[in-house]
């Protein structure tokens, strides 16, 4: 076995192993802790540079195969696609830990926390590498595993039944993507992603099947994508400490459902498969509903959390909105939120943590000046939040830019009037809690206020926030440099387009 | 039988023959893999007259995860029946009673003649039936008795068949019979007799009703054994049978087979929903998973019976450890109320993550054992268009998932530590662990045992299905 082979599985294991050590480390022993999971973070980001410098400019495949089933494989595998999201959740995984390890320091149970925070990573990297549907489809289910001690870590009764729903929404997910699979593989033979699908030949004879499989595999990863109807688990699920929410609205488990969609749609599939199938429409349109649902739910939310819950519903869909589109441009659109999103939303969620941590905020209507008292925070907020609305330069400008004219290339104007919806509707919820923020007066005390010596918080809870705001500007200001997100979005695009 | 004699050793001893028959298998394994199926007569005479040992693929599965379970038992119950706990008179029994099993269960799966197979099955009812009777206390003994008749009944129906079968053609071999078998009624007669024998012995749906008790009161590595490998014992006969004994067309009989495996999942899997213990939980989740099983007869393909065959021993080593599990945290504990089971889990995380595990596999999620066999039973429905079938296999697993996380919701509340807790050996924890993680492993070596399965196949008239 070649080293370009042993790559992607190191990926998957360095994470398993860690998270495996980190169980059966003693609650105490927190320098090792750190140590170990700072170590693998690094590990991870390192290989991941190593292989899209392979990829981009040697046209590397890293792959890694070992028999599964009968002609079945699992694969793990880097293309540019899963070299976009395994960066975007390396980098973000790094950052996480940082904030988790303030956020969570001095609570119980760390250990037990970090060891499946370190397995939920494991899956998602497997999920991004994953190079055909049952790979797929085992991390997927491993993600929903790992994620669930998780959101239940808090412990209480409401963290339990959270838990359950969102048990029962993403099993009952699972299920339909397993039969979708097993369907698929009965009549196609194979499960490997390829660019442009593998499919077209079985259009003329199974094409009823084909779109039976469609609606089974979208529905399935619809519940993790959060589509409307399936999106009930996400608020709830905001029961979970910060860090999870965080990383689960960013990068783990929302994001995994809609990069699955991305991969039916684009390597199973085939844009022009689908489309030809009269299947992309229909989900370009569930999309839509979904982004103004969210957004309009949004706006009744008095809980920041939920409100944020809310928004990830609907910044979500742009993604899979643009994939459904069936256009290069407005793919290219998709596949950068997928970045974009992550990146603004983590920073939202961080800053959320900290009002939370430092003064006990949860409420918006308790926001009141707290620009003041915590500038740093309200500056990395107001970043994130000016960027989901899409205000140029930041990094939800360009995505939505590309969405509106990817629509427009394939004549399909009414998009632009859910862009122009939302962004309205994501001015609306977001603009009044910068302004109570930034101009309201603080009211005399915070509902439950720490000191941490003299800065605003503590600076790991900080210092997250800050850099996620640096790069949602970055990625925003200097879209146009190589190895941007859109570049690299606009390399798979070609690769998608002209297999 | 030296245990009898010697109740000082006597744990030294079972670890001992644990080993040798370890080996036994693994030496047995690497013949049959090298050269095929393997027939010893005993005594030199053979078949029709003398007895026959027969190994193919199959059976040799089947003694793998038989060794392996039953070694994981044994180191199990060198914690389990300590003096400390357990009253020592009833201990000293567990051993012997228990290398009987044993020796019946391997016999039982090289046997290759169904009078053979009649002795192994009753000597293998009678030391489970003991063993249950173990645990002591009025419960134990009600299904104890319970269980008893069963068997009884259970193996008088199959020796009926027997008989007719060997009046009718003066043989007993397998092989021998399936060449001069030919429908006629008192074939039909044997065949019912016996299939009714076995399916009670299988506790196959409407005839568990026995099953949950008895698994639910005996020792917790006695609830292993005979969910693990006991009701599997009787499926292999009845495996055997039909595959090669009775007449192949019999295809209502198996949709009838299908229709009572799935309301077996069913009934078991929204029975073990409503339990409040959890001993009673387990056992009722192996009627559900027993109807898996069943689930083949009526698509009766290569695949399907590849699927079945491995849930069977995915199965055998996931209810193992999630008994063992239900053992400790009972011996931790000093009860199995599932809803007073946060004071206990938190402070057993091996166990916890022993049960974990094994629930992954019994819902037949990847990467486990479980959820290669029930890729393969969806593929084998898809294939013949038995769609009620797939709704069947998935309406299963989301059932296990819900009695599985019922339980799992607690390992992670918050409560105090109660004021009575017992230390539990620590080797019992990881005997637990170990054999869910070989559960979960079984899932990513899936072409070995799937390799072994082609050896000698009973079942390859049918590959082309």
């Amino acid at each position: 076995m070649s080293l370009n082979a042993l790559l992607p599985l190191l990926m998957v294991l360095s994470s398993l192993l860690v998270g495996l050590i980190i169980f059966f480390l003693p609650e105490e022993r927190a320098g090792i802790r750190i140590a170990l999971n700072l170590a693998a973070a690094v590990l991870k980001l390192i290989l991941v540079g190593v292989m899209s410098w392979g990829v981009f400019f040697y046209g590397l495949e890293y792959e890694f195969r070992m028999p599964l089933l009968h002609s079945q494989e699992l694969i793990l595998h880097a293309d540019a696609l899963s070299i976009l999201f395994v960066t975007l959740s390396t980098i973000l995984w790094l950052v996480t830990t940082v904030y988790a390890i303030g956020y969570l320091e001095d609570s119980p149970h760390r250990s037990r926390f970090f060891g499946f925070f370190s397995l939920c990573v494991m899956a998602t990297v497997g999920v991004a590498m994953a190079g055909n549907m049952i790979t797929f489809l085992l991390f997927y289910e491993l993600l929903t595993l790992t994620t669930y001690p998780l959101i239940v870590h808090r412990g209480t009764e409401e963290a339990r039944r959270a838990g359950r729903t969102y048990l029962i929404y993403t099993m009952t997910g699972g299920v339909l993507i397993l039969t979708g699979t097993v369907w698929l593989h009965a009549i196609a033979g194979s499960l490997d992603f390829s660019y442009g699908g593998f499919v077209s030949d079985l259009v003329d004879e199974h094409r009823t099947a084909l779109i039976a499989i469609f609606v089974l595999l979208i529905a399935g990863l619809g519940v993790k994508a959060a589509l409307v109807p399936f999106h009930g688990w996400l608020p709830q699920a905001m029961i979970a400490p910060a860090p999870v929410s965080a990383l689960l609205h960013a990068v783990a488990v929302v994001k995994a459902g809609a990069f699955g969609i991305v991969r039916v749609v684009d390597d199973v599939y085939g844009v022009e498969v689908a489309a030809n199938l009269g299947v992309t429409g229909p989900l370009a349109v569930l999309a839509g509903v979904t982004i103004i649902y969210g957004s309009i739910r949004a706006l009744f939310q008095d809980d920041l959390k939920r409100r944020l819950a809310f928004s990830t519903i609907s910044q979500v869909s742009y993604i899979v909105l643009g994939i459904a589109i069936a256009g290069p441009l407005a793919t290219i659109g998709g596949l950068v939120h997928l970045v974009h999103q992550g990146v603004m939303k983590i920073t939202l969620f961080f800053c959320a943590g900290n009002l939370a941590e430092t003064l006990g905020i949860h409420k918006i209507s308790e926001m009141n000046g707290v620009g003041r008292r915590m500038p740093w925070t309200m500056t990395a907020f107001t970043i994130g939040a000016f960027g989901m609305i899409g205000v140029p330069p930041l990094a939800g400008f360009v995505s939505k830019w590309y969405l509106g004219l990817g629509a427009l290339e394939v004549g399909q104007e009414w998009v632009i009037y859910v862009l122009a919806g939302s962004s309205l509707l994501n001015a609306a919820y977001f603009l009044p809690i910068l302004y109570a923020a930034w101009f309201k007066l603080p009211t005399d005390s915070w509902p439950d206020e720490r000191a941490f010596g003299s800065g605003e918080t503590a600076w790991t809870l900080l210092l997250p926030a800050v850099i996620t705001a640096f790069l949602t500007l970055a990625v925003g200001l200097l879209a146009s440099m190589p190895f941007s997100p859109l570049h690299w979005a606009r390399f798979i695009t070609t690769l998608e387009y002209l297999p | 039988m030296l245990s009898f004699l010697l109740p000082q050793r006597v744990k030294l001893l079972g670890l001992l023959i644990a080993a040798g028959v370890v080996a036994a298998v693994a030496a047995l394994g690497w013949q049959v893999a090298e050269l095929g199926a393997q027939r010893y007569a005993i005594g030199g005479w053979g078949a029709p007259l003398g007895i026959d040992l027969y190994a193919d693929g199959l059976s040799l599965l089947m003694l793998m995860v038989n060794a392996v379970v039953c070694l994981g038992v044994s180191v199990y119950s060198t914690g389990y029946f300590n003096r400390a706990y357990f009253r020592r008179s009833r201990a000293i029994y567990f051993w012997p009673l228990w290398m009987f099993l044993w020796a019946a269960l391997n016999a039982l799966f090289l046997s290759s003649d169904i009078f053979n197979l009649y002795v192994t099955l009753e000597l293998l009812g009678l030391s489970a039936v003991a063993l249950v009777a173990l645990a002591g206390g009025a419960d134990a003994l009600t299904s104890a008795m319970r269980y008893l008749l069963i068997n009884l009944l259970g193996s008088l129906f199959y020796l009926l068949g027997v008989a007719l079968l060997y009046h009718r053609f003066g043989s007993l071999d397998i092989t021998i019979l399936s060449q001069h078998i030919e429908p006629s009624p008192a074939v039909w007669v044997a065949m019912g007799l016996m299939t009714s024998g076995l399916l009670l012995k299988t506790a196959l749906f409407p005839m568990h009703f026995w099953l949950p008790a008895a698994h639910a009161s005996a020792p917790a590595p006695v609830s292993a054994l005979l969910s693990a490998l006991v009701v599997k014992a009787s499926f292999y006969i009845f495996l055997r049978l039909w595959l090669e004994i009775f007449p192949v067309d019999s295809s209502v009989f198996g949709e009838l087979l299908g229709v009572l495996g799935a309301i077996a999942i069913f009934w078991g899997g929204v029975q073990a929903l409503r339990q409040t213990r959890l001993k009673m939980l387990i056992a009722y989740s192996t009627v559900a998973q027993l109807g898996y099983l069943f689930l083949a007869f009526p698509m009766a393909s290569y695949f399907a019976w590849k699927g079945a065959l491995f849930i069977l021993l995915s199965h055998a080593l996931a209810k193992t450890a999630m008994f063992m599990a239900a053992g400790n945290i009972l011996h931790f504990g000093g009860h199995d109320r599932i809803q007073d089971f946060d004071h206990v889990v938190q402070y057993q995380p091996l166990t916890s993550a022993a049960f974990a595990l094994a629930g992954i596999s019994i819902m037949g999620l990847p990467p486990s054992g479980g959820f290669i066999g029930k890729w393969l039973l969806l593929e084998a429905a898809i294939n013949s268009g038995q769609w009620w079938l797939v709704i069947i296999i998935i309406m299963g697993g989301l059932l296990a998932a819900a009695y599985i996380f019922k339980v799992i919701g607690y390992a992670f509340t918050q409560s105090r530590k109660s004021h009575q807790t017992r230390r539990v050996p620590i080797r019992m924890e990881w005997t637990a662990l170990i054999l869910a993680i070989a559960a979960i492993l079984l899932g990513l070596i899936a072409p070995w045992p799937l390799a072994i399965m082609d050896i000698g196949l009973p079942f390859s008239g049918e590959a082309a299905g």
